[in-house]
């Protein structure tokens, strides 16, 4: 039930309730959008906007540059933790000259 | 997901070989600390992917995660289903839920059950569902089981607010959404679990924001992360926290900033203070009972209030819960050491909603408890 899912948002379905068309993984489906709408962000701006829906309704704009600052953090820190290990070895005679 | 089409902001959050290296970066970071923790996600979503993953059993030795009670058909008390059963045994009554709400024990029966004895039960995607369904019948009564923590509590506000702008006389809610802050609160108060780091609820988060779990973390100096629900968000999270025990610091930091804002959502929170008020005492599973974590309709909303319009029955309720349950939903008890897991008690026959839902603590050991690991 606390399980959200990220869909696009495709088409303003019908401006007076505030709805509109998302889709995600090839499902399309009327949504709420009232939780991410307000006067500086209206519903009109947001086609081709992601959100994250909730029974129904869309509750989070998900933050492109937020999921993509994320992912660049974790590249990163599998880079760090492959070298771990090879800090940890004593070096071979082509290791050590940084080739 | 199971459909065969990529899905952004899922499949990159899936990726085998970066859980594979965040793995590497726990055990590099984790001597650090050098000690045994105990470490709990809250919610329901975070146990269900940290078991389907096989993610737990990747962790250092020491790490404990204990299974926190962020589940809310599994905080429902045996008689708040008993109330919804005999409110769908009224005649002009449609009762409208979630479909995970259908198969929770009640004291005799589930709402699954009352339906094949011809009480008239459906189950709905969302509650805009149950409103369309009472403006389809305007003979009948649609009741609206609502339930959940704060991520559907906007819903449910904003669903009566738009009920209240239409007229629509004939729908109401049978109200047991409960707050998390409370539920969390008895969780930390108790001397028997000690707890070392907390992974938060991402989506209750993106709803209140991080300002309620800064002065949780404040108060009980406790390290906190916000996280997401996908393995390499859980992962990362879990080395957040690492690194917060390692430094000696207990602050709140928000892995899930892509869904996460820092402010919570004001519309959404506007609707909730605007039809729910905080209800005195709300029992879960018979005992427990933690103070304010239950959710009242406020009296300008009177008239969506089923429990005002339609007599309930009392609350004494003819066959507890196993006692167990309780441990295992406040983390005293991990789901397979309880005697009755898996022996008489499976998700076919459930003896209590852990057993039951996708988010249940003891239906996610059932079903993934011997997976190896996926990552």
């Amino acid at each position: 039930m606390c399980l959200g899912i990220p869909a696009c948002v495709v088409a303003i379905s019908d401006e007076e309730n505030c709805l509109a068309l998302v889709e995600t993984g090839g499902v399309r489906r009327e949504v709420n959008m009232l939780c991410v709408t307000d006067d500086t962000r209206p519903l009109s701006s947001c086609v081709g906007d992601w959100v994250l829906v909730h029974v129904g309704f869309a509750m989070s704009r998900i933050d492109a540059e937020a999921a993509h600052r994320s992912l660049e953090l974790l590249a990163a820190l599998g880079e760090m933790a492959s070298e771990l290990p090879a800090m940890d070895r004593e070096p071979g005679p082509y290791e050590a000259s940084g080739e | 997901m199971s459909v065969g089409v990529p899905m952004k902001y899922v499949d990159e959050f899936r990726d085998p070989q970066r859980a594979r290296r965040l793995i590497a970066a726990i055990h590099a970071l984790y001597p650090a600390v050098g000690r045994p923790l105990q470490l709990m996600e809250f919610c329901g979503g975070h146990t269900q992917t940290l078991l389907r993953y096989g993610i737990e059993r990747l962790l250092p030795e020491g790490i404990e995660m204990v299974h926190g009670p962020g589940c809310p058909v599994c905080v429902l008390p045996r008689e708040r289903v008993d109330g919804a059963i005999a409110l769908a045994a009224r005649p002009e009554v449609i009762l409208a839920t979630f479909g995970d709400a259908m198969r929770v024990p009640g004291s005799c029966q589930t709402l699954l059950q009352a339906r094949a004895g011809g009480a008239d039960v459906r189950m709905v995607y969302s509650p805009l569902d149950a409103l369309l369904l009472a403006r389809r019948h305007p003979e009948r009564e649609v009741v609206f089981f609502a339930l959940g923590f704060e991520t559907t509590m906007p819903a449910t506000a904003l669903t009566v607010l738009q009920a209240a702008r239409q007229g629509v006389g004939n729908f109401s809610l049978f109200c047991n959404h409960i707050t998390t802050l409370p539920t969390l609160r008895t969780v930390l108060d108790d001397p028997d679990m000690p707890l070392d780091g907390l992974l938060a609820p991402g989506h209750v988060s993106m709803v209140v924001g991080m300002q309620p779990f800064v002065r949780v973390a404040a108060h009980y100096r406790l390290p906190i992360v916000i996280s997401g629900f996908e393995p390499l968000d859980m992962l990362q999270s879990l080395w957040l926290l690492l690194g917060q025990l390692a430094a000696g610091r207990h602050e709140v930091e928000n892995q899930y900033a892509r869904v996460v804002p820092a402010a919570g959502n004001t519309p959404g929170l506007e609707a909730m203070a605007r039809v729910f008020g905080l209800q005195a005492a709300f029992d879960w599973d018979g005992s427990v009972a933690p103070e304010a974590s239950g959710v009242r309709m406020r009296e300008e909303y009177a008239h969506f209030d089923a429990g005002r319009r339609f007599p309930l029955p009392g609350r004494q309720t003819t066959m507890p819960a196993p006692p167990q349950c309780e441990q295992v939903l406040m983390g005293r008890l991990h789901p397979q050491a309880c005697r009755h897991f898996g022996s008489d008690c499976t998700p076919a026959a459930p003896m209590g909603a852990l057993m039951v839902s996708a988010e249940g603590a003891c239906a996610a050991c059932y079903h993934y408890g011997d997976r190896e690991c996926c990552a």
